[in-house]
């Protein structure tokens, strides 16, 4: 799967702009934060159970960047030259590497998504790893992914990304017949491949959609999607003739924010309350949105409000497009809205609500695959039901 | 649930038309589609699109390969997709199309993947499909060339209904012929049973020249056999991929054509062949003349007296063909598992004869036992499956084993055969499956599928609360035992018959169906009533989940349940046992105008299908040929 990745468009032009996106990569040696024992990184670290971490982490990311997170930003660069010789009591073997603080470092950085947070931590676990044997290291990665992905269990796209960091670093059977010490650093040269393709991710993608904005067309967005920025400056920058329609994105007001990055970009936005979605669809010309996760079936599960932009889009015969990085396939597959693990999320409605309304605080839907016409992703341009040959050939 | 796909209607358009418009105006592509097509089969790619690189566009700051190319000449995934879609689509290119058609979906993928306008598109290749039989028409084309059989009955058809002399027989002939040569030899052929019948002679004997001349002229149509075969080998080998076999095995793998019941000739023979005598029923419906229908109950004691005197059947085998051939064993997975028991006891009981090989002689052997089997009952296509794979591992064992251990391997690979992919297999679907119960569902089951009655018993098992309701219809009323098992374990249950399945649909949450196969374009091939019960679920939006362990998935494509299916004993239908008062046809089902058909499967469109549960996990209907191309060496290797 990955080394059909479409990734050689960007691959041609050895330029900056691969360079900038990768990160230097002096930050690629990992800090050794205080080594936690293993009770303490299984507990959930996240204290409010009716808010999904997810949220909190998105919220925090799609918040204006602000100084304070330069400042952080900074503190962790700086940490990292003496962090190595902190380790004055180096790991006990049998005792891992916190690799939720390791995430947590990676996760600051707002550009990074979530799973490549993730992607980047557990290669740290290769690189930090006391294991002797292909086996020990192996069940150290289990033990370090799973504690991952317990600390959000409603992130579909952090699970995905571990699960297929997993199938990807040890998927092999060559690897039991080397030494350990070469299958070690075969093992962390993988790592950081499949790293660094999950970071050119975006970029793909957005190359691979250019062709799909055509001049004079109008896009309608929904929510704060970092892919479909990327595509949509990528189509500015190359000069093209566009407007978008943002929808607001209740409760937490994403679309305000997308429409704020694209009027720097002096590209045509028009703001739309979530309710106009039927209203403005005559005059839309496609529909672009993200994906938290991209299930087996070929469907998508996306902020709130998804699933109805997608039908009403569908009923006018208007394109619906996804822009989702390959990380986010998870192997789920929900019948319906309600067969999912919900991610909850409060909302403010601005008045007290009476204790004995009841309110809806799940915080995405699920979309269809028949509402979708294709899914822009890291390994090309697919349709729906690629998704699921793509899931079978990487995990059987 | 919906369905899983939209018609293509409303979709393929619109990608089309967004690429449409990605060409900036100079480019030269507003021709009518047709002109698209012919630019895109004629290989060299035109000069102005190459001339026309979409730097003009700037798309900064990488290159992406201007769109309107269509040959391979700039990046690697055009060229993968030129690949799939050979420029030469002859008709005659068999192989070409079934590759195609193998990687249809892919193709589909890979060209819809290219930004924006395709130097051709898919759906206007569609509608010139009538000049070019081009492999963008992917499941009609398999269909097409693919079985055999298909094509013999179209000269089948027409033999029967030159008998009839009926107008209709025209119309259904045109239908059914496809190369315009083969058309054209049964217009001619037309004519001159006309021309005879109007010559004065009496009636049957000109239906009978007609027969014979049609017999003659439909012979030679026929392409010689080997050829045939040939091309049917290369587009199932095509289908694995990768490594191709040694031409040999190719043969082995390839499925015997299936008989058409209604070819005289070949019945014949297969007569003379025959150990057990069936009677042939005499009103057979009209549509599923090709199907062998048989009278019921005339041979059953008459074989049972034959047990101990055979001596080409080994007794096991015996038995459970008269088992089938009762009804005592029905169920895929129980006809599957029976028969490879005997199978083992046969081959327990095998020694080579001198001067002969293991390999082959135990071959021939296996393959009398199946023919007998057939006689029986036809081979659900689990069976099939499962003979396959026995058939390779015989020929796959190494000459250097002793009699014995090869016995023994044998053995053993078929327990093995029976874990992994029979008991084994419904675990891990019960496994998926109990995740998508949740409290409170209310589960409608059709008919009795074992594997579905092990999701339920075990989701009782896990404390879930739902109440299931038991789908039932005449005359196998099979859904009783399934109750009576359910209640048993304490099971809240609603018991009706499949006529009031659009008023019960309204309660329900799930449906959980079994499935006697699962083929290549999603379809499900399953008890009759499912394909029903499923549309009904569809258009109330619950979701339909079909549980189906995967050796019993098939590379085969079927559109309808007409070319393949199995005819069941017409007096089951026409009469209520113990209800005297209600059999009303009694004395006319031997009228020569009445036909009775009682089918046994049913094809469900993968469009009313939510999800396969499968070994290999939860798949959509879509994504069958990926497990069946994945996995079908080692299913056959294990």
């Amino acid at each position: 799967m990955w080394c059909r990745s479409a990734s050689f468009i960007l691959d041609k032009q050895q330029n900056d702009t691969v360079s900038n996106l990768r990160n230097p990569p002096d930050s690629l040696t990992p800090a050794s934060p205080p080594p936690l024992s293993m009770p303490d990184t299984l507990q959930n670290p996240n204290p409010q159970n009716n808010i999904s971490a997810y949220y909190q982490t998105r919220a925090a990311h799609h918040a204006v960047v602000t100084s304070d997170w330069l400042a952080q930003a900074q503190a962790a660069v700086t940490r990292e030259p003496d962090g190595a010789p902190d380790t004055s009591v180096p790991p006990v073997a049998g005792k891992p590497f916190s690799v939720i603080d390791e995430f947590n470092s990676w996760r600051k950085q707002p550009d990074l998504a979530e799973a490549v947070a993730a992607i980047r931590a557990l290669a740290a676990v290769i690189r930090n790893c006391q294991a002797t044997t292909m086996m020990e290291l192996e069940i150290e990665l289990k033990k370090a992914s799973d504690s991952l992905k317990l600390w959000d269990a409603t992130s579909i796209s952090l699970t995905a990304g571990c699960d297929l960091f997993m199938r990807y670093v040890t998927r092999t059977s060559a690897l039991e017949y080397e030494d350990f010490n070469s299958a070690k650093s075969r093992l962390i040269e993988r790592a950081e491949k499949f790293g660094e393709i999950s970071c050119k991710a975006r970029r793909i993608i957005a190359m691979l959609s250019q062709d799909f904005i055509f001049d004079g067309c109008t896009i309608m967005v929904h929510g704060f999607s970092r892919v479909v920025l990327e595509v949509l400056k990528t189509a500015a920058q190359s000069k093209k003739l566009f407007r978008v329609f943002c929808t607001e994105g209740r409760p937490d007001r994403t679309g305000l924010r997308l429409s704020n990055e694209l009027a720097k970009l002096d590209v045509p936005v028009k703001l739309l309350i979530d309710s106009a979605v039927a209203y403005t669809m005559d005059d839309v010309d496609m529909v672009f949105v993200g994906a938290d996760g991209v299930v087996e079936s070929g469907g998508i599960i996306n902020m709130m409000g998804t699933y109805q932009m997608a039908l009403v889009a569908h009923s006018m015969n208007k394109p619906v497009y996804v822009a989702a990085e390959s990380y986010k396939f998870a192997r789920l597959y929900p019948l319906d809205q309600k067969d999912m693990a919900p991610a909850l999320r409060p909302i403010d409605f601005g008045v007290p609500i009476p204790s004995k309304v009841e309110v809806e605080t799940s915080a995405r839907d699920y979309t269809p695959p028949q509402y979708l016409t294709l899914l822009f992703t890291d390994l090309g341009v697919l349709t729906p039901s690629v998704v699921s040959d793509e899931l079978i050939q990487l995990y059987l | 649930m919906d369905s899983r796909r939209a018609p293509r209607t409303v979709s393929d358009p619109k990608v089309r038309k967004v690429g449409f418009f990605t060409a900036p105006p100079d480019r030269s592509l507003s021709g009518p589609p047709d002109h698209r097509i012919f630019s895109f089969l004629t290989s060299p790619p035109p000069v102005v699109d190459n001339s026309s690189p979409s730097a003009g566009n700037s798309l900064s700051p990488v290159m992406i390969p201007p769109p309107r190319h269509s040959s391979a000449n700039l990046s690697p995934l055009r060229r993968d997709s030129a690949e799939y879609f050979p420029p030469s689509a002859s008709p005659t290119s068999f192989s070409d199309d079934v590759a195609a058609a193998a990687m249809g979906r892919g193709a589909v993928a890979a060209s819809s993947s290219l930004p924006g306008g395709l130097g051709f598109d898919i759906a206007a290749l569609k509608s010139a499909a009538s000049s070019v039989p081009a492999s963008g028409l992917t499941t009609v084309s398999v269909v097409n060339n693919f079985p055999i059989g298909i094509s013999e009955k179209g000269g089948g058809v027409a033999v029967e209904m030159q008998n009839d002399q009926s107008t209709r027989s025209k119309s259904l002939k045109e239908k059914t012929t496809k190369a315009e040569r083969r058309a054209l030899q049964e217009a001619q052929r037309a004519a001159k049973a006309a021309a005879k019948a109007e010559g004065g002679t009496t009636p049957a004997a000109a239906s009978g020249a007609a027969a014979s001349v049609t017999m003659k002229s439909t012979k030679s149509v026929k392409p010689p056999p080997s050829l045939k075969n040939d091309s049917a080998t290369v587009a199932a080998s095509e289908k694995k991929g990768g490594d191709r076999p040694p031409e040999k095995d190719r043969k082995k793998e390839v499925p015997q054509p299936r008989m058409q019941y209604d070819d005289k000739s070949r019945v014949e023979k297969a007569k003379r062949r025959a150990v057990v005598k069936q009677t042939e029923a005499r009103n057979r419906v009209e549509l599923f003349r090709h199907l062998p229908q048989y009278e019921r109950g005339t041979q059953l004691p008459e074989l049972e007296s034959k047990l101990f005197e055979l001596d080409p059947m080994h007794p096991a085998v015996y038995k459970v063909g008269l088992q089938y051939l009762s009804g005592d064993i029905c169920g895929g997975n129980a006809r599957c598992i029976a028969m490879l028991q005997a199978f083992q006891e046969a081959i327990k009981d095998y020694s080579t004869p001198p001067e002969k090989t293991l390999a082959r002689d135990l071959t021939a052997k296996i393959g009398s036992y199946v023919s007998f089997l057939i006689e029986c009952r036809p081979l659900s296509i689990s069976m099939g499956n499962a003979i396959r794979f026995l058939k390779n591992r015989i020929a796959k064992l190494p000459l250097s084993l002793s009699e014995m251990e090869a016995k023994t391997n044998l053995h053993s690979d078929i327990d093995r055969f029976i874990n992994e992919k029979i008991i084994l297999a419904d675990k891990v679907i019960v496994k998926h499956a109990v995740t998508k119960i949740s409290d409170g569902d209310v589960l409608l089951t059709y008919g009795s599928s074992s594997a579905v009655e092990m999701v339920l018993l075990h989701a009782h098992e896990l404390g879930k609360q739902f109440r299931v309701v038991v789908v039932d219809s005449r005359p196998k009323l099979e859904g009783q035992l399934l109750l009576r098992r359910l209640v048993g374990k304490g099971i809240n249950c609603t018991y009706t018959h499949i006529n009031a399945i659009s008023y019960i649909m309204h309660e329900v949450t799930r449906v959980f169906l079994g499935a006697s196969s699962v083929l290549s374009n999603g379809t499900v091939y399953s008890r009759v009533g499912t394909a029903c019960v499923a549309m009904v679920a569809h258009s109330f939006h619950v979701p339909v989940l079909v549980c189906c362990e995967a050796y019993k998935f098939h590379e085969r494509v079927q559109l309808d349940s007409i070319c393949s299916n199995e005819l069941g004993d017409p007096d089951v239908i026409s009469k209520v046992r113990g209800r005297e008062d209600i059999n009303f046809l009694d004395g006319s089902s031997n009228s020569a105008i009445l036909q009775l058909l009682n089918l046994i499967y049913d094809a469900t469109p993968s469009d009313y299908v939510s999800m396969i549960i499968t070994d290999y996990g939860m798949v959509p209907p879509t994504s069958v040929p990926v497990i069946v191309r994945e996995y079908r060496r080692e299913h056959l290797w294990i």
